[in-house]
């Protein structure tokens, strides 16, 4: 064989100019050919919103604290990030936390965090904001104001540096991460950043310092800011006094709802990242809110009341959404999807309307009945996909105690009924340490699962079997959250979770389908650690800050959690982890999230408390309004029926 | 019916992997409205396929993807749609209607050429002249150039001479840059950086990654030649027409 032809043609263009002058990367070539997925870093992706700075009279950088592929599956920062950019006074950019790998470069080489978008400094930001959704993220917050070269210590900076701003559910308690803040929003970013801009821009035309703005932004409703409040302790560790130390700041501040679901700001043109995202799809939110009063879950408490968006402009969002993303699959996003009032006609459109074009529905959470199985047989495989149920506890008498109103017979009959459609795969999700918990609650987890299976081979003849079932039950250890009825409750020392896993683990073991049953349970130490620090106060600061210095970072992540140095961090600090945890705390205390009116009532979550203690289950918000307080805010679920 | 994009990509694009470029431009299909054809089956997914995958800091502007359409836009059109929905750093510049019976880009090809040269405000090791020599003495000189590619399970010792098709320098700006045309596919698959490390090890010189922008100008299949038994390459952008 023989080359007959070589071909080397004279340079088509100039090769040693940049193509895309207009946006240089922050980090070099020699650090992004470093790095595992440089392309985290780079920004540029399909719909991010690029502006002119020097147009702009506002710049924020919203920051999510955890790895790019998992801050861009958050809805919450598209919403507002398409809503900020909205206003031509303000260019909204993305920023994420770099993976340990740059993040030691960075230090090394001491290079400034930058916003994905103009891949300029964080430091030169107006504003910085970080979402707050867990609270292991704690640490990746130091990270990144360190990172960025800005202050730890809110009372640290200084003009020059922007205005730190926490939010979302994390924030219904800021206490433990208050010093680093400059000003938390309380509630849903909709309605109050508009009064915080404008203020902003009429104090900076003004002259005014950054003390000044956040004193007048402290009247903005839904604002708090730390600086101006003050708690005293008692003798006995508790709260004695939670209050303003300025005249004319409020003593309590008001979580923000929008009312309207309507008229609110929908990303139409989500950023599509280059990465596969852990969502890699349109997220369609149905509704806000849930009705159902479990009485563990902290979503479905500050949420309150149940907002629906209508079917009609779902519809248009769906269309319009897949349009611009071009997403090869739409999921459905709300706390429980089953209780949206159009359910039905929404997804018959979403099953029509993919079918044309390729597009995979995806349906979590919804329960398990003849429709969904329907649906669900429709845009899934069965034989692959598997049902998920979450009782949350494993004897009825505990499901009443946490007002999870999921009998074991609705379980057994929608198991069946999905055999009988050709599933034979089952999840089910159970927490640990819940209160009142007894051994016998815990077995019962086990033969749950078991009776499960035993339908699966009742129903389903040998014959038509595709292999044996597999249920796979996952437990995690309870955590309790401020605003929820459990607040009061107590946790227990790790080593106490691990024997309650093993209690289960060993019912597993004495079940006779054991063999169709997996059982995967969580760890232990970092659900203690999480409890600290979702009813912590403001002394927890320094232990956050301790651990930092210390190396801790991604502590979301397990092969980056080390409890050890926590221990260490906590005694250095000298403070006790177990006052925030191993301890019933009494109806009359004081807790540190008290100021925040959540709307949720301490009264009607005390109610809940007794009755939960009572075992009495508390009927939903369509069945009968428990007048909770979230009524306040005029919408939602509590005015359905009236006109 | 069988379509060809040919696209170019640069600039930060250079850090989105081979398999995120696929994510990529399924969903950019999508966006502009191809009329692309699905598989059977619960989780369809497109007609798809790429020619030879691009490493992780290597440019190009010879890229291509085949696709099977239901009904095409003409390609002015379909260039233009695609355009209008790309991120900076991905430009589409051909797209062409293959004939029925055309086989994948990815089977047919046989070799690529690519330009070296060291980014701006990295050093360059050697004179041009001293690259001439080396080149003189490392490729063009010996009967032979064995070098051995170390591949997950084993190693495997290729002789460049007869895989390297062409190995030259010219200088731009005062700089050089080397030109390479290299077999490449699943047979014998020759990695620009495999080469350039070679001829700098026999020079003295050590290979730095990041210094070197690898630039890949364009792939090729090998159209046998009636007359005898040799062959010449044709780009795969000139293999079909326009719609
Ligand atoms: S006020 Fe009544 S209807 Fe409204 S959220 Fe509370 S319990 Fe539900």
């Amino acid at each position: 064989m023989e080359l007959q032809e070589k071909t080397a043609p004279e340079p088509s263009r100039k090769l040693h100019e940049n193509p895309d002058k207009k946006r240089k990367l922050a980090l070099s070539d020699k650090i992004l050919l470093r790095v595992e997925k440089p392309a985290r870093y780079i920004g540029g992706e399909v719909n991010a919103v690029m502006k002119d700075p020097s147009e702009v009279d506002i710049r924020f950088a919203f920051c999510f604290p955890d790895v790019y592929e998992i801050g861009m599956s958050h809805l919450g920062i598209q919403i507002l990030y398409d809503m900020f950019n909205r206003r031509e006074d303000v260019w909204c950019e993305r920023v994420y936390s770099p993976w340990p790998d740059l993040h030691r470069v960075m230090k090394e080489e001491n290079i400034p965090l930058f916003a994905l978008e103009s891949q300029q400094p964080v430091r030169q930001m107006d504003f910085l904001g970080i979402t707050l959704q867990y609270e292991m993220c704690y640490t990746n917050i130091l990270q990144i104001l360190d990172l960025s070269g800005i202050p730890l210590s809110a009372s640290g900076r200084g003009e020059r540096d922007p205005i730190v701003i926490g939010g979302g559910p994390c924030a219904y308690n800021p206490e433990p991460i208050a010093e680093f803040f400059d000003l938390f929003y309380i509630g849903e970013g909709e309605t109050q950043y508009d009064a915080l801009f404008d203020l902003y821009k009429k104090m900076r035309s003004e002259g005014a310092g950054r003390k000044a703005f956040l004193r007048q932004a402290a009247g903005i409703p839904g604002i708090y800011v730390p600086s101006l409040y003050e708690a005293v302790y008692r003798g006995d560790g508790t709260i004695a006094q939670f209050h303003p130390i300025e005249e004319g700041v409020p003593g309590t501040v008001r979580k923000q709802v929008v009312t309207d679901m309507e008229r609110a700001v929908c990303p139409e043109r989500p950023v599509v990242p280059f990465l596969k995202a852990t969502q890699d799809r349109v997220v369609l939110e149905i509704q806000r809110g849930c009705i159902r009063g479990c009485r563990f879950c902290q979503a479905g408490m500050i949420y309150r009341p149940v907002r629906e968006k209508s079917v009609e402009r779902l519809k248009e969002l769906a269309v319009t959404m897949l349009k611009s993303t071009g997403h090869e699959e739409i999921s459905l996003s709300s706390l429980s999807s089953s209780d949206y009032s159009g359910l039905d006609r929404l997804v018959t459109f979403l099953v029509e309307e993919c079918r044309k074009s390729g597009v995979n529905i995806s349906l979590p959470s919804l329960r398990i009945d003849a429709f969904s199985l329907d649906v669900m047989s429709k845009v899934q495989d069965v034989r692959k996909s598997s049902l998920t149920f979450a009782p949350e506890a494993g004897s009825q008498r505990l499901r009443d105690v946490i007002n999870k109103g999921l009998t074991e017979e609705v379980i057994l009959d929608g198991a069946q009924m999905a055999f009988e459609g050709g599933w034979n795969k089952v999840k089910f999700y159970f927490m640990l340490g819940l209160p009142t918990e007894t051994e016998e609650d815990m077995r019962a987890i086990a033969r749950l699962a078991d009776e499960t299976a035993a339908r699966y081979y009742e129903t389903v003849p040998k014959e038509k079997r595709n292999g044996r079932c597999q249920i796979t039950i996952s437990t995690s250890f309870f955590v309790p959250k401020p605003f929820t009825p459990f607040q009061w409750a107590r946790m227990y020392p790790p080593e106490d979770y691990i024997g309650r896993a093993k209690i289960v683990n060993n019912a597993v073991k004495e079940q006779l389908n054991r063999k169709s049953i997996r059982y995967n349970w969580h760890e232990a130490d970092v659900a203690v650690l999480e409890g600290v620090f979702a009813r912590g106060d403001r002394r927890v600061g320094a232990v956050i800050r301790r651990a930092y210095e210390k190396g801790a970072i991604f502590d979301a992540w397990s092969e980056f959690f080390d409890y050890g140095r926590w221990t260490e961090a906590f005694a250095e600090c000298g403070v006790d982890p177990d006052f925030y945890v191993m301890r019933e705390r009494g109806l009359d205390e004081i807790f540190p999230w008290d100021f925040i009116d959540a709307g949720v009532k301490k009264e009607f979550l005390k109610r809940e408390w007794k009755r939960a203690m009572e075992g009495v289950v508390t009927p939903n918000c369509r069945m009968q309004c428990q007048g909770c307080g979230a009524n306040q805010f005029g919408g939602g679920v509590c005015y359905e029926n009236q006109d | 019916m069988k379509i060809r994009i040919k696209f170019r990509k640069y600039g930060a694009m250079k850090f989105v992997g081979h398999l995120d470029m696929m994510r990529y431009f399924q969903k950019a299909m999508r966006r502009a409205e191809i009329a692309i054809c699905y598989s059977e089956g619960f989780s369809p997914h497109q007609i798809m396929s790429f020619a030879a995958p691009l490493g992780v800091g290597v440019t190009s502007d010879g890229e291509y993807l085949d696709i099977e359409v239901g009904a095409s836009k003409t390609s002015g059109d379909a260039i233009r749609d695609l355009n209008a929905v790309m991120a900076d750093g991905v430009e589409i510049t051909g797209y062409q209607k293959l004939p029925d019976n055309a086989k994948t880009a990815m089977s047919v090809v046989a070799a690529a050429d690519y330009d070296l040269f060291y980014k701006e405000g990295y050093h360059v090791p050697a004179s041009v002249e001293q690259f001439e020599e080396g080149i003189e003495a490392f490729f063009v000189r010996p009967s032979e150039v064995l070098v051995t590619k170390a591949t997950k399970k084993s190693e495997k010792t290729m002789d460049l001479k007869k895989l390297v098709y062409d190995f030259r320098i010219r200088v731009e700006d005062g700089r050089p840059v080397f030109y390479l045309l290299l077999s490449t596919g699943s047979v014998d698959n020759v990695k620009p950086e495999l080469v350039f490390e070679a001829l700098l090890a026999s020079m003295g010189l050590v290979f730095e990654a990041d210094a070197v922008q690898i630039h890949r100008r364009d792939v090729y299949a090998a159209r046998a030649l009636k007359a005898d038994d040799g062959f010449r390459f044709c780009s795969l952008g000139e293999m079909g027409e326009m719609v």
